[in-house]
């Protein structure tokens, strides 16, 4: 077997390859459902219906995909300059401790500034504490997957503790939660009878926002450059270490402003299980993306598609919503195989 | 005697290209064959298909009137064949002994028999006169002596055909003579070689037989007694090929002065001590020295990557202290690295991308932060027009393109901004002659229209043959600069070993 890369890879492959591996994870997943006994028509059915199938199942997964759609977005950049931000999840939360923190009573402003506000506060949160990381990347070559990844768990652990103590809302009858976010500061409504809220209009500008700062800046053709060679980079006189910070301040952003979005837009206040591990599920949203701005939007919406729709499959037969977790890691496995084969042409004999 | 080798119509196809088309080659006992062509000529797939790392589409080998199984390396090494690739393979932190060893003995023996090992190795440094230390750790070993443990190594395994791929490329003139005499000696006990090279005065010092490749098919095979430089050159290259040459010229002002500038380890790229050099416009200093010596911190401080921690450099008349890669762009310097591949161009970005990457920044080609498609994409197709980069339109991947190419581009990068000082670290390495003729020629064009060259070179020939002064270099030493004119390749050799000139 032999790997032989290509001069050019025409346009129906590119678009055509993640939509191939989607349907070849289906299939391979298919044999887990066999498994349980039960049909796999009836079990992709129901999880078609329950993500799809109605307008409150359309609008359930909008919601889902909202924060999946920032913290993608997250990863994508970072992945772009290859800093391998696997912190998505504590600048997640970092995001939406410091939405709680102002914007539960300590700081009152008119609506319409009082969400952007919070927003920027929370995106500045998320990027500070990515900050952290790249500089140690940078002055010492600490390897940041080990500490982004690390921090989830401090940063967990320092919003159990604020939720058990400074910041434990009194009136929650004990439970470990945080104040609520005040009106002005909650991100309203976009649609009646449903949870959708203003963050999804506020992912998908900025998706298309990271898209044109790639494509069309300074800042986006040096970010893909110190990715793509950094030695290179550097000698062409870009400052890598400068274009690492400034990576890792939109990276950590997004995942904050996805923080903000759910505890001032879905949920209203701040508790310990705010994130069914949206910061990871970014990277797989990325990875599935292939870390394309734009394609992040499509893969942030199958992602949740495929969650929401799991948990509706998994009331409606007997098929364990973990099967939602293999389909969405066994679709990064074939996206990532179908991308190299979109780079490289495959020769089974030597 | 008959043949002991011989390939028979090896074809091997990759995709569309054909890289072995119908080759045919014998090889009969004690005899030298010279294996002769460019880059890309099919002379590494030959040997890789003989080796069985690749398997041919056609055609058979064998090995004394035995056919050679093919796809397997064990077969060649046990059938006799031994190679001694271009880049060694050698494990650095093991020591000479166990390389040699390494992969001989069943992974089930019990112990591994020591002292029968150093005995046979040291019975086999006698035979052939190839001294090494067998206790020494090969990474602590020159260039040279590493070279010898590999060629120990195949004779330990019994090897009766030697394959050596370019193995002159990283030696200084007096080891490539030692090599020589090694070699002699090795096929006066019978052993058969085939030498690769594209160097043509020492294919013919040491071949008994030339076979020109060009393009994956043989165009020539001659008694080496029969042929001369002209006529191989002719056949390899398919015309005739005229290396250009610098004419002296009057040197202007001073624009780069290194005085007692040094560079530590510390920096990552290797020491440079107390260097002195003055570099005039109008001028080329070539730098030679064996790989190694600190050419690569030199290369770093003009490059903007390492930073002068003792003395003075001075460039443009303006004292450098704190420097960065973008600053000495902007202050005049035009630098083509050592390894384009990796460091000149970034493979996964397009053409127009990697032709403007010194200038990102400078209106047009940006506006407060934007990037400016419009002047780009007439810059781009300017450069490509005028420096000859053959690519499929500027937003073809350079990965894609061939070494000249890629090589062409960053010239065009770094002329494109008119620089007073232009680096060139090895710019020619790699590239066939039709390639290393216009890199030249775009060399020497630059140096007359008014730039100061600094040419970092490990072929004396083409520093001899562009430089107006040489200065070389030993364990992080320049010397003092030598008219190019006056002084011979085997002089400049003593002094890569570090031997002073004599007066």
């Amino acid at each position: 077997m032999r790997l032989e890369p290509r001069t050019s890879t025409p346009a129906w492959m590119i678009i055509g390859a993640p939509v191939t591996a989607v349907i070849v994870a289906l299939g391979l997943c298919a044999v887990l459902i066999l498994w349980t006994g039960e049909s796999v028509w009836q079990a992709y059915f129901h999880l078609f219906k329950g993500a799809a199938g109605s307008r409150f199942a359309i609008t359930e997964t909008l919601t889902r995909a909202t924060p999946m759609i920032l913290t993608g977005l997250a990863a994508a950049l970072a992945f772009r300059a290859k800093l391998w931000n696997i912190g998505g999840e504590g600048q997640f939360y970092m995001g939406a401790v410091v939405a709680t923190w102002l914007g539960a009573g300590m700081v009152t402003l008119p609506a319409a500034l009082m969400v952007p506000f919070l927003i920027l506060a929370g995106a500045l949160a998320g990027g500070l504490l990515l900050l952290l990381p790249a500089l140690l990347k940078n002055v010492l070559k600490v390897d940041e997957v080990v500490t982004t990844l690390l921090l989830n768990f401090v940063v967990l652990l320092f919003v159990n503790f604020l939720l058990e103590g400074p910041m434990k809302d009194p009136m929650s009858l004990g439970w470990p939660q945080g104040p609520p976010i005040i009106d002005e500061g909650i991100l309203p409504g976009i649609m009646a009878k449903s949870r959708m809220h203003a963050g999804l209009i506020v992912a998908l500008a900025l998706a298309v926002l990271a898209w044109a700062v790639m494509r069309f800046t300074v800042w986006g053709y040096e970010i893909r450059a110190v990715g793509y060679n950094a030695d290179a980079a550097g000698f062409a006189g870009i400052k890598v270490p400068r274009t690492i910070v400034l990576t890792a301040l939109i990276s950590g952003g997004l995942a904050g402003i996805a923080g903000v979005g759910e505890v001032a837009g879905t949920k209203g206040y701040l508790t310990l299980d705010l994130s069914p591990g949206f910061g990871y599920a970014g990277i797989a949203v990325a990875m599935l993306a292939a870390l394309h701005p734009l394609a992040v939007i499509a893969s942030a919406l199958f992602l949740a598609g495929i969650y929401v729709g799991a948990d509706s499959m998994s009331r409606a037969i007997a098929v364990p919503t973990y099967i939602a977790d293999v389909i969405v890691a066994t679709s990064m496995l074939c996206v990532l195989v179908s991308i190299m084969l979109t780079r490289f042409k495959l020769y089974w004999r030597g | 005697m008959s043949e002991i080798l011989r390939l028979d119509g090896i074809t091997k196809r990759f995709g569309p290209l054909v890289a072995n088309d119908a080759i045919s080659l014998s090889l009969k006992p004690g005899e030298v064959v010279a294996l002769l062509g460019e880059n890309g000529a099919g002379k590494t797939t030959l040997m890789n298909i003989l080796f069985g790392h690749y398997t041919a589409d056609e055609g058979t080998i064998e090995v004394f009137g035995r056919p050679l199984t093919p796809g397997q390396p064990d077969a060649a090494l046990s059938a006799g064949i031994g190679m001694v690739h271009q880049h060694f393979s050698l494990g650095d932190n093991l020591t000479v002994l166990d390389n040699i060893t390494l992969g001989t003995e069943s992974l089930w023996s019990w112990r591994h028999d020591e002292a029968k090992a150093r005995a046979r190795l040291a019975q086999l440094s006698d035979d052939f006169g190839l001294s090494v230390d067998p206790d020494a750790l090969v990474g602590a070993l020159s260039v040279g002596e590493k070279q010898r443990v590999e060629i120990l190594k195949a004779l330990y395994r019994e090897a009766r055909i030697l394959i050596l791929d370019e193995p002159t490329a990283v030696l200084t003139p007096q080891e490539v003579d030692s090599l020589f005499e090694t070699l002699r000696k090795l096929v006066g006990k019978g052993m058969s070689i085939i030498f690769i090279s594209h160097k043509l005065h020492e294919i013919l010092t040491i071949s008994d037989r030339v076979v020109v490749l060009r393009r994956g098919k043989v165009v020539a095979e001659t008694a080496t007694k029969d042929a001369d430089r002209a006529s191989l050159a002719e056949a390899m290259v398919g015309r005739a090929v005229h290396l250009p040459k610098g004419t002296p010229m009057d040197p202007g002002e001073v624009l780069l002065e290194l005085n007692n500038v040094s560079v530590s380890a510390d920096q990552g790229y290797g020491v440079l001590d107390g260097a002195d050099l003055v570099l005039r416009r109008h001028e080329i200093i070539g730098l030679a020295g064996v790989s190694g010596n600190g050419q690569q911190a030199l290369a770093a401080l003009i490059s903007g990557l390492a930073r002068p921690e003792a003395g003075t450099m001075t460039v443009n008349g303006e004292a450098v202290q704190h420097t960065s890669p973008g600053h000495m762009v902007r202050h005049g310097v035009g630098r083509i690295p050592e390894d384009r591949n990796h460091v000149g161009v970034i493979g996964e970005m397009a053409v127009w991308e990697n032709l403007i990457s010194e200038r990102r920044r400078d209106t047009p080609l940006s506006r407060s932060g934007l990037l400016g498609f419009q002047a780009i994409r007439s810059l781009a197709s300017d450069l490509i027009e005028r420096f000859d980069i053959r690519c499929q339109g500027q937003n073809e991947e350079t990965r894609l393109l061939s070494g000249g190419n890629v090589q062409k581009l960053v010239l065009a990068r770094v002329l494109n901004n008119n620089p007073s000082i232009i680096l060139a670290n090895q710019p020619v390495r790699g590239l066939d002659i039709g390639a290393i003729a216009y890199v030249q020629n775009t060399i020497l064009e630059a140096r007359s229209n008014g730039a100061a060259v600094l040419l970092i070179s490990e072929d004396l020939e083409e520093l001899m043959a562009l430089s107006d002064r040489i200065q070389v270099i030993y364990h992080g030493r320049l010397s003092e600069p030598i008219d190019a004119r006056d002084v011979t390749a085997r002089e400049i050799g003593l002094m890569m070993s570090g031997q002073a000139r004599a007066a």
